[in-house]
């Protein structure tokens, strides 16, 4: 028995604080990549051109985009632009719009960090909202709702990172066929049909506010927050960050990683959960062909803010900016009376530049301004 | 270690109580026990074509699409043939696709019914069906979704997708007079655009419209889903600060809409729904929300399909029309149903 030998088991070790004697493996993990990329200059950068900084020039480089949709929309709809109430009601309005996809987009930074791939999102959002509207559940009232959603959403999400890490399936397969089962059963719960909410403490979740600001809003602030404390300041974080950048070393060093990946697929389900009492409250109802292309939304978003779709690093900020993007564009399309095909293709050529831009990378950008003496 | 290894059993032991009573609380959560929205079908009336005849076997097969509308096309066609001691009535599950419904049908046929019943995916992938059908001499009842090829249906019923907009536009005209507004701000809320059922909407609202002399403002299309009613709807109300009149091509999706209206707090302008659904009847009898009228495009005409199938089984004609046999195309009106009507129609409501 191992429990006997005075070394203990991997993968108690790594439930140690970081401080302890052990190195925490995903710090050592993070130095090397550290070293890979940065060290060759043998000297500490400044954050414009430091790798460190490398997130946060990439979310102020969103944050530029932003200004330029704010400003074209203010060019193109100057009459509404022009009115100071109406720019803070479209600002609500945009981050209303952004809150669902922002909550999906929080548990799939986490998985997509881990080195996976989450498409059943969607899926799981439609499955939890019709399950929680069902008859039977809406007797339970708000608290059995809530309680149900989150339940289904976390349950779907476990059997996914069962699949993938126990049963070794591809997560592109194993999330692809939850996709396709889990809109099954939503079809089948609700005998495709509508299910309207009554409950109107529910409802009242997309149209209260509270201190002028919508509840959703708030949702979607508290699990961004608890996302970019979970993912930066603690252990659990720096491990999917190990295990995303490289899962052998990880495994090395002690970290569970099957178990680490289950969870990680259990916490996007969770927030799928989260998201579908957001959708089921806005749409004062749910049926099984909601929520449609969530997954999509929730992936090009990851990506646009700067997370390697090969896992190993990403930032929840970068995330978030990512939905405001879309969101943005959408409303700057309908405020203009322009149609949907059109927005779909700015968003196609948005998540492609994005790509490029993540190839070509900004410190390759700063050496170049470097070797031709235009920076020091 | 023993210590920390039995905390460990007892504490997977909690969590693996919460997990199956957990499940045990969800799966009893699935249940739906709600008054069944009856379906709408014709009672046998004594004597005429009424009186059991030949036994005729109809097949019918409609997409499992995730929509109230065809949720009730399938109902009604089944308790139709139920209501009928001489109708003997199988259904094939029509899959995700075209492909796949070609598939399933073909199924069908090995079965030889005597009349097929059929809610294509799309008429015009499933043209070629059609024509097989009638050349293998099973007569073939097209609902809804109209094949290019005249050889490829007996019958044609359908609904009136232009009709709609023309009812949805004419209602909001007179409105529009009678209320005085001579200028009127008017939006649109269509459903998944790249149909053609939602392009032959639009048109016939849009050229009605036009006759009036007044033009829409702002169109969104949504995707026939609640959620994607209420984000496009609320994507119009941000754009159009204010609004005289909105018109939104279906019920289910308004539900979203109307969710919307109340979450934005936007009174100022009514409402036209389309299709006719049960809620929608509802809300304008109780005449509460800003929605005022739908224009209807029934889900009964799958009743209407399975009897004239029968008909056409036993070689009979409507009993109403001179002709000896049903006639071969059908289109229903685009009715307007508005507070003083809406209890008439609250039966044919899905």
């Amino acid at each position: 028995m191992s429990e006997t030998l005075p070394t203990a088991a991997p993968d108690r070790a790594a439930d140690l604080p970081a401080q302890s004697p052990p190195v925490d493996p995903a710090e050592t993990a993070a130095a090397g990549e550290k070293v890979a990329h940065g060290g060759a200059t043998g000297r500490r950068l400044s954050w414009w051109s430091g790798d460190n900084g490398e997130g946060a020039r990439r979310n102020l480089g969103l944050i530029g985009v932003l200004l330029v949709l704010v400003v074209i929309g203010a060019i193109t709809r100057s009459d509404l632009y022009s009115n100071p109430d109406w720019v803070w009601d479209n600002t609500l309005t945009i981050l209303k719009l952004a809150s669902v996809v922002g909550v999906v987009t929080v548990g799939m930074t986490f998985v997509i960090i881990g080195g996976g791939i989450d498409l059943s999102v969607g899926a799981i959002v439609a499955l939890a909202g019709v399950w929680c509207t069902t008859v039977a559940t809406q007797n339970f009232g708000a608290g059995g709702m809530i309680f149900t959603a989150l339940t289904v959403g976390l349950a779907v999400g476990i059997v996914n990172g069962v699949l993938i890490s126990y049963g070794r399936l591809v997560p592109f397969i194993a999330t692809l066929a939850m996709l396709v089962a889990a809109r099954g059963l939503a079809a089948e719960i609700s005998d495709k049909q509508t299910q309207i909410s009554d409950n109107q403490f529910i409802n009242g979740i997309a149209s209260n506010s509270l201190l002028g600001i919508p509840l959703l809003v708030y949702i979607l602030a508290a699990v961004v927050a608890a996302g970019w404390v979970l993912l930066n300041r603690t252990t659990f974080g720096r491990r999917t960050v190990a295990v995303g950048g490289n899962p052998e070393a990880a495994r090395l060093a002690g970290i569970n990683v099957k178990r680490h990946t289950l969870m990680l697929y259990g916490l996007s389900g969770l927030c799928c959960g989260i998201a579908a009492v957001m959708l089921t409250a806005q749409a004062n109802s749910a049926q099984a062909a909601m929520a449609n292309l969530y997954e999509l939304d929730a992936i090009a978003a990851a990506i646009i803010g700067g997370t390697l779709l090969s896992g190993g690093r990403g930032t929840i900020i970068g995330s978030l900016l990512g939905v405001i993007i879309f969101s943005t564009i959408t409303n700057l399309f309908a405020i203009n009376g322009l149609s949907t095909e059109a927005q779909n293709m700015v968003k196609g050529g948005i998540i492609v530049a994005a790509v490029l831009v993540q190839q070509v990378q900004f410190r390759s950008f700063t050496q170049f301004l470097g070797r031709n003496r235009l920076t020091t | 270690m023993t210590q920390h290894s039995r905390d460990l059993s007892r504490r997977r032991l909690l969590f693996g109580g919460a997990a199956v009573g957990a499940g045990v609380l969800l799966a009893g959560c699935t249940s739906n026990e709600e008054t069944p929205t009856e379906a709408q079908t014709k009672a046998a009336a004594p004597g005429g074509n009424a009186e059991p005849g030949e036994r005729v076997v109809i097949g019918f097969s409609a997409p499992a699409a995730d929509h109230g509308w065809i949720a009730a096309i399938t109902n009604n066609a089944k308790a139709q043939a139920g209501a009928f001691s001489d109708v003997e009535f199988k259904t094939v599950e029509a899959g995700a696709d075209a492909a796949a419904q070609r598939a399933a049908l073909s199924t069908l046929i090995s079965q030889k019914p005597n009349v097929i019943v059929l809610l294509p995916h799309d008429g015009k992938e499933l043209n070629a069906f059609g024509l097989e059908a009638m050349k293998a001499g099973i007569p073939v009842v097209n609902l809804d979704r109209a094949f290019p090829d005249p050889k490829a249906y007996r019958l044609q019923i359908k609904g009136d997708n232009y009709g709609m907009g023309v009812a949805a536009a004419t209602y909001m005209i007179e409105q529009f007079k009678a209320k005085g507004i001579s200028n009127p701000v008017i939006g649109e809320i269509a459903g998944i655009d790249a149909l053609e059922l939602t392009q032959e909407r639009s048109k016939g609202f849009a050229d009605t419209l036009a006759q009036a002399g007044f033009k829409v403002e702002n169109r969104r299309a949504a995707q026939f889903t609640a959620d994607s009613g209420q984000q496009e709807a609320t994507g119009l109300f941000q754009a159009v600060p204010k609004l005289d009149a909105v018109w939104n091509h279906d019920d289910d999706q308004g539900i979203g809409v109307l969710a919307a209206v109340n979450q934005t707090n936007r009174k100022e302008f009514f409402m036209v729904g389309g299709a006719g659904s049960k809620k929608a009847m509802e809300d304008i009898q109780a005449d509460n929300t800003v929605l005022k009228a739908t224009v209807t495009y029934s889900p009964s005409m799958a009743s209407s399909a399975i009897s004239l199938a029968r008909l056409i089984g036993q070689k009979k004609g409507m009993s109403d029309l001179v002709e000896l046999q049903v006639p071969k195309e059908i289109i229903l009106a685009s009715e307007t149903i508005t507070k003083d009507n809406a209890a008439e129609y609250l039966k044919l409501g899905f």
